[in-house]
């Protein structure tokens, strides 16, 4: 089963969960576990967060928000024409944020990092983020197995 | 994103129930700061039971709560932490500065012990 998708939408907050949802009812055929879901569902609402809050601040601007499925094998990329990353071995940091007057807890890389299989980021300052991201489905035993 | 407050002695619970991201959290923040002002408590409750979902921007903004009422003295609990939340919160170390429990009614005594001892 291939598959794929690609979503584009203003960088509004009110995006963030129609991002994440989207993404999480695309990856559904691959008959991922809830927990699996949600691992996607939050990874994604990271990235797509991240766009409108670094990439754009909060000023508006295209994000381009695309997934591929190959068997089991779902890989989202989060696209935005922003500001871009200046020191990508810092932003990726554990509680690191370059906005704290903004209440960020940093830990945004952390968890894509953390719930997904692969999390690659390619940034150049002045010309945006691109954030790819690799889940595969079905590599933890289901408990009941 | 829906929200009830309900203050029980001088301790100001927040339900929440659906889901807690950047757009949600900066709504509930200015919210919860309107509230704390007016009703003058010292000590915050964040009630996750009916919260299916939290990101990062869920931890941004119970840290900043706990800033505001930690700087006048008070104490920031939470309770009713489905395992995946509980997990972010422990990601960022949050269960230093925050005390995590099972219900509100067992958040509600514990921090009642913690007063009189
Ligand atoms: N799309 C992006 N565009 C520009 N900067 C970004 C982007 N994503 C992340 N960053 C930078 O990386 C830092 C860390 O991101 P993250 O771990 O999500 O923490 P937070 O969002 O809480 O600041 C941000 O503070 C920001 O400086
Ligand atoms: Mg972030």
């Amino acid at each position: 089963m291939d598959n794929y998708m690609k979503l584009e939408l203003p960088s509004k907050s009110q995006n963030e969960a129609f991002a994440r949802i989207v993404v999480a009812a695309f990856a559904a055929q691959a008959d991922p576990t809830l927990d699996e879901i949600s691992d996607v569902k939050t990874a994604v609402s990271e990235a797509v967060t991240n766009a409108v809050i670094h990439g754009y601040e909060n000023k508006s601007g295209t994000i381009v928000v695309s997934a591929t499925l190959q068997g089991r094998k779902l890989e989202v990329t989060v696209i935005d024409y922003g500001v871009g990353i200046e020191d990508l071995e810092q932003a990726r940091m554990p509680l690191y944020t370059s906005k704290p007057e903004l209440e960020r807890s940093g830990m945004g890389f952390t968890i894509m990092e953390n719930f997904m299989d692969e999390c690659d980021v390619i940034s150049e300052p002045g010309k945006g983020t691109t954030v790819r991201m690799v889940k595969i489905f079905g590599k933890k035993e289901p408990a009941e197995a | 994103m829906e929200v009830k407050f309900v203050r029980v002695g001088s301790t100001l619970i927040v339900r929440m129930a659906g889901e807690l991201d950047h757009h949600a959290a900066e709504i509930l923040r200015t919210k919860i700061d309107a509230k704390l002002k007016r009703e003058g408590v010292r000590d915050l409750l964040f009630d996750f039971q009916k919260v299916q979902f939290m990101d990062s921007s869920g931890l941004g903004m119970v840290l900043g709560r706990y800033k505001l009422v930690s700087a006048q003295g008070g104490k920031v609990l939470a309770c009713g932490l489905n395992p995946r939340v509980k997990r972010i919160f422990e990601m960022a170390g949050l269960q230093k500065r925050i005390i995590i429990c099972r219900s509100e009614e067992e958040a509600l005594r514990e921090h009642r012990g913690e007063k009189d001892g």
